[in-house]
């Protein structure tokens, strides 16, 4: 039935792009062949990269591409699951940076990815609340009161795993107002002063600047989120992918990561 | 082409007719080709699902009767009466039609929302709208009323005004020719209409994730849950997919049946 689907609809597609795509078919094969010459020629990998890892791999490929000619870096930031699931579906990527190890190991059980993934960074949560901290939140067990509009991610995501972590850690339970996609939905909430506190990761409270204030407590050392990072086997700029890879892991890539609240694996 | 009777319609017209009605069709059966059926009923009658389904049956309802009692009016006015700016006034309720839902929820945010302009006087009042399940229904008018003004008004403007002058003239009052003459001739249209604002209600995510939260039982409808799902149990966000396909068919089936009464 799939199959059958399948070629029927196939058939009339392809007879349609066909139809469209007759006056610009002759650029479209030119630049792909370029992979396989010689080394100055222009080269862009597509580096998939966790969301909370934005800013800092921007400044670090801006510094690859400068020091590694002819090389573009393009960069799609996304959720890591959604990432990891774009990869699995035949997304064009070389390079993989997932925010968690369990994204990867999705990617690393389907042999997509190329070698080892490589350790290269590590967050914490921390509490983060407007700044005028509306309702005196300063240590995680305030979180668990009732009157505090708390925010957190939803347990089906990496940072609403890490929070269930703390909780359990700490033996308390928040009954958050709302369970988030992802952490920059929870600093949304906290940021616009709809929620008293959430939790999110260091690197985010340090991304917001004084949009909101950080809250640190003991108890986020019990869950480390480590971010992997590797070259994918589809790519067609492999030693490139690995360059990159390698560069991140290095000490000016780790110098950038530090810089914006990430701690070394 | 003698035999056939003349519909106007040359025949290349059926390839790209064809290839866009596959362009349609296509993504859902191939949805539809990744459903787990052995595990189906099992995953659409989950707990969360249960809970998502209900509540944006709930709120999609709360949504509409809110859209019938401000959009009538809304309709009316724009419909039966002129007044400067009126051409401006109709583009900007029509606004929410072509707005990403998410600017939506921004905008939401910023009049309902704890520090928004109502925030205060909200407070005031006692209640509490941020990450209620009335902050849902909020969202899901504010999509969804659109629809249910732009269809109303094209039915009133095509039944036209006769018997309501008709009416009048035997000495009937503006609120008596509403309520016996006008309403009862455009009903169908606002059935259509009412309908169509409920599928759009049932299916609005952008403004509900970013102005309501997602809480389950409270925010959490059925776009909301499958979205969260996909992170990770991809084979529930599909089979809950498959139901929202489902009653928008449904819905749709219901639109046109109200439609064909009409002629």
């Amino acid at each position: 039935m799939k199959r059958l689907i399948g070629s029927l609809a196939a058939g009339l597609l392809l007879a349609t792009v066909a139809a469209c795509g007759s006056s610009d078919s002759s650029g479209a094969e030119a630049p792909t062949d370029d992979a396989t010459s010689a080394a100055p020629q222009p080269t862009t990998i597509t580096v998939f990269a966790a969301a909370s890892l934005k800013s800092s791999f921007t400044e670090i490929g801006a510094k690859f591409e400068a020091e590694n000619e002819g090389v573009t870096v393009a960069f799609s930031f996304a959720g890591s699951s959604d990432l990891v699931a774009q990869i699995q579906q035949g997304a064009p990527a070389d390079v993989f940076a997932s925010a968690d190890t369990a994204n990867m190991d999705k990617a690393t059980a389907d042999d997509l990815v190329e070698g080892t993934p490589a350790d290269f960074a590590t967050n914490t949560l921390e509490i983060a609340t407007p700044p005028d901290n509306p309702a005196g939140i300063d240590s995680l067990d305030d979180l668990a009161d009732p009157d505090a509009t708390v925010v957190l991610c939803a347990a089906e995501v990496p940072c609403g795993a890490a929070a269930a972590g703390v909780e359990a850690a700490a033996g308390i339970d928040i009954k958050p107002v709302s369970e988030e996609q992802s952490v920059t939905d929870v600093l949304n909430k906290v940021v616009s002063g709809e929620a008293d506190a959430g939790l999110v990761y260091v690197t985010d409270v340090k991304a917001a600047g004084d949009t909101v204030l950080g809250v640190t407590f003991p108890e986020s050392s019990e869950v480390v989120n480590t971010y992997p990072i590797a070259a994918l086997s589809g790519s067609e700029h492999l030693d490139v992918a690995r360059a990159f890879a390698d560069f991140v892991t290095g000490t000016e890539g780790q110098a950038i990561l530090q810089a914006a609240g990430f701690a070394k694996p | 082409m003698s035999s056939a009777r003349y519909s106007g319609v040359p025949r290349w017209v059926y390839v790209p007719a064809a290839a866009g009605a596959l362009f349609i069709v296509l993504p859902l059966a191939a949805m539809a080709s990744r459903v787990e059926w052995g595990s189906f009923w099992s995953l659409i009658t989950s707990e969360s699902s249960r809970h998502a389904l209900l509540l944006s049956l709930r709120t999609s309802s709360m949504a509409t009767l809110l859209c019938v009692v401000l959009g009538v009016p809304m309709a009316l006015v724009l419909a039966r009466t002129s007044f400067r700016g009126q051409t401006l006034l109709r583009s900007l309720v029509l606004l929410p039609l072509v707005l990403p839902p998410v600017v939506g929820g921004i905008a939401l945010l910023y009049t309902f929302g704890r520090k928004g302009l109502l925030g205060e006087t909200i407070d005031v009042l006692g209640l509490q709208i941020a990450f209620s399940t009335t902050a849902v229904v909020i969202a899901q008018t504010f999509v969804s009323l659109p629809f249910l003004v732009v269809s109303l008004e094209g039915t009133l403007r095509t039944a036209g005004q006769r018997y309501e002058v008709v009416a009048s003239t035997l000495g009937a009052r503006p609120t008596t020719v509403l309520r016996r003459v006008t309403l009862p001739l455009v009903l169908p249209g606002l059935a259509a209409g009412a309908v169509l604002s409920f599928a759009r209600a049932l299916g609005e995510f952008g403004a509900t994730i970013t102005f309501a939260g997602s809480l389950e039982g409270v925010t959490r409808t059925l776009p909301l849950e499958i979205y969260l799902q996909r992170e990770s149990d991809p084979d529930a966000a599909v089979a809950l997919s498959l139901v929202l396909v489902v009653v928008a068919v449904l819905v749709i089936g219901l639109v046109r049946g109200t439609r064909s009464d009409v002629t």
